[in-house]
């Protein structure tokens, strides 16, 4: 049985953003970069999968340019056995980017489940993986907390509003975006590390997956940092005189109660 | 002049108060404000809508006690759209309208920008935090179609003085052929308000120093009408569940008053609540970094602090 997991390097959560120009972000600047944390969960969440069945082969699937190969490197350390890596430069946005990963998965053969994250921590769009179940025709689930595989169907929980959960059950093949709480990630192993090196990357172009040339409709027009505030008024005094003025200026000053 | 569409939901057959900005965001564009609802009995919400400036309702029947199918519903919209010549859709970046829209989406093949902080609807230009609020970008959408998710809080809902009543049509659907079947919805115990939603939160940090310690912090929400939050550091410590995590890898919050108690406001936590309109910091370090990234600070003990607080709230709030 094939199941994949999805994954995106992004910068590490601590990162400090710098701007190129308006429109581009200083890639040179970031000190560390991270498989986007959902991500990983995917990962283990496959690899658990891998371990309760008998011949589960698991691929990653990244979509990046070439320092992407690090995070890949990293997902087969933690047991993965084989990877896709799509390598693009290019920016593409979020039918693009899902179009490029469902053509990679159905290029490669059939498939029972695909783990993704509900969204990568940069850009934090939470679409591609519902674009994906629909350009596969694969049922889809997001925010999913608690996974089950059954024969020919999976049953989730996902989180929903107010602190509630619902159970679904989705036919096969499904996809299943996962949220932070569903199994805690496992770190390499020395003999992982070692033998990942000599697992397979297939690498792949996006002119592989019929997308080479087609123009993005989302597109960055300008970046800005973000004006940080000026550190606000710290009361000082005993607590007793300092709440009954801090409640005064969050009714009259701020005007917010 | 092309409508914007509007998805609307409803809690218990009033619309949700986060849904109203919505309705203030088309108003103010100058075009038609066309409001889809999903629900059994049309017209019970109407008033609010008119009173907030809808023009046209579309009112989805027949899917009677189902809840909120994202298949069918996803479908519904993308009809609409189709139908009803609707260049530019949007609902609310709430847990229901991100499911849904990325699936209209996807349907459509149309580009979609989510968690707007705002949406220029003359130059099809979203602006959008990224890397967690560090940066933010401006987005441009280019094609016949765009959607948009708009974050909770982020404008303030106006009524349309003398408003006229909205035209209401109805539109009759059925179940969509499903790969995913809803099986069962358990609600929290704790019957809480949506985090991602709320207009005040209360949150706690490693200074809460344990779970039950959450209690004066669940007292405080009480007395404001607010939700309760917690870092990852709390979470990581067992205070409080995951599932009201605040930060970069927990739920991004964006309330009009946000109260951190005990949180030392690593770049971590601050990524998913920078969008709050006014930040309150309570702790009993003079260093701690939440200071300097707060409207309003106290330092002191917030075991101190939280009850005086809730005596002060519970005073004002009544008078006023």
């Amino acid at each position: 049985m094939n199941v994949y997991a999805c994954t995106k390097q992004v910068p590490d959560t601590e990162t400090i953003i710098k701007l190129k120009d308006e429109k581009t972000i200083d890639e040179a600047a970031i000190q560390k970069w991270i498989v986007n944390p959902y991500d990983e969960y995917a990962v283990e969440e496959a690899l658990k999968l891998k371990e309760k069945l008998p011949d589960v082969r698991v691929t990653v699937v990244c979509l990046g340019p070439e320092r992407a190969q690090e995070a890949i490197r990293s997902t087969l350390a933690m047991g993965a056995d084989r990877a896709i890596h799509i390598v693009c430069d290019r920016f593409l946005d979020h039918h693009l980017v899902a179009r490029a990963l469902a053509a990679a998965i159905k290029k490669d053969g059939e498939y029972s489940v695909i783990f993704m994250g509900k969204q990568a921590i940069d850009d934090d769009a939470y679409q591609v993986h519902l674009r994906m179940a629909r350009m596969l025709g694969a049922s889809a689930a997001t925010s999913v907390i608690a996974f089950e595989f059954n024969d020919d169907k999976v049953s989730v929980s996902r989180e929903i509003d107010e602190g509630g959960r619902e159970k679904i059950e989705l036919k096969l093949p499904a996809l299943v975006a996962l949220t932070r709480g569903i199994n805690t990630p496992r770190l390499p192993s020395l003999r992982n590390i070692m033998t990942a090196k000599n697992k397979e990357i297939k690498k792949l172009t996006p002119a592989d997956l019929g997308i080479g040339e087609i123009e993005n409709r989302e597109e960055i027009v300008g970046l800005a940092l973000p004006q940080e505030k000026a550190g606000g008024k710290v009361l000082e005094g005993e607590n007793q005189e300092v709440v009954p003025v801090l409640v005064d200026l969050l009714k009259n000053e701020a005007k917010v109660i | 002049m092309s409508p914007i569409g509007l998805y609307i939901e409803l809690k218990e057959g009033r619309v949700k108060s986060t849904n109203l900005e919505l309705l203030t965001l088309a108003h103010k564009s100058g075009r038609e404000a066309l409001a889809v609802v999903f629900g059994n009995e049309a017209g019970g919400y109407a008033g609010e809508l008119q009173e907030y400036g809808a023009k046209r309702i579309i009112h989805v029947s027949g899917l009677h006690g189902q809840g909120y199918h994202p298949e069918t519903y996803a479908r519904v919209l993308a009809e609409i759209i189709g139908k009803e010549e609707i260049p530019d859709f949007i609902c609310t970046h709430s847990a229901q309208g991100k499911d849904l829209l990325p699936r209209v989406a996807a349907l459509i093949e149309a580009p979609l920008v989510t968690d707007c902080t705002g949406i220029d609807l003359e130059n099809n230009i979203a602006t959008k935090p990224l890397y967690a609020g560090r940066v933010i970008a401006r987005v441009k959408i280019k094609g016949e179609r765009r959607l948009y998710t708009l974050r909770p809080n982020t404008i303030r809902p106006e009524k349309v003085p003398r408003s006229s009543k909205p035209v209401i049509e109805t539109m009759a659907a059925s179940p969509e052929t499903i790969l995913a079947e809803i099986k069962e919805i358990v609600k929290s115990i704790a019957r809480r308000i949506e985090l991602t939603e709320a207009k005040v939160i209360v949150s706690g940090g490693r200074g809460m120093k344990s779970g039950e310690n959450f209690k004066i912090l669940e007292e405080l929400a009480e007395a404001l009408g607010a939700a309760v939050g917690a870092s990852r550091a709390a979470v990581d410590a067992g205070y409080a569940p995951q599932s009201i995590q605040v930060g970069q890898t927990g739920k991004t919050v964006s309330p009009v008053l946000y109260i951190a108690c005990g949180i030392s406001g690593a770049s971590q936590h601050f990524a998913g609540m920078k969008t709050s309109r006014v930040i309150v910091a309570i702790n009993k370090d003079p260093e701690a970094p939440i200071f300097k990234k707060a409207d309003y600070g106290i330092v002191g003990d917030l075991f101190e602090v939280v009850p005086l607080l809730i005596q002060e709230f519970e005073k004002t709030l009544k008078v006023s």
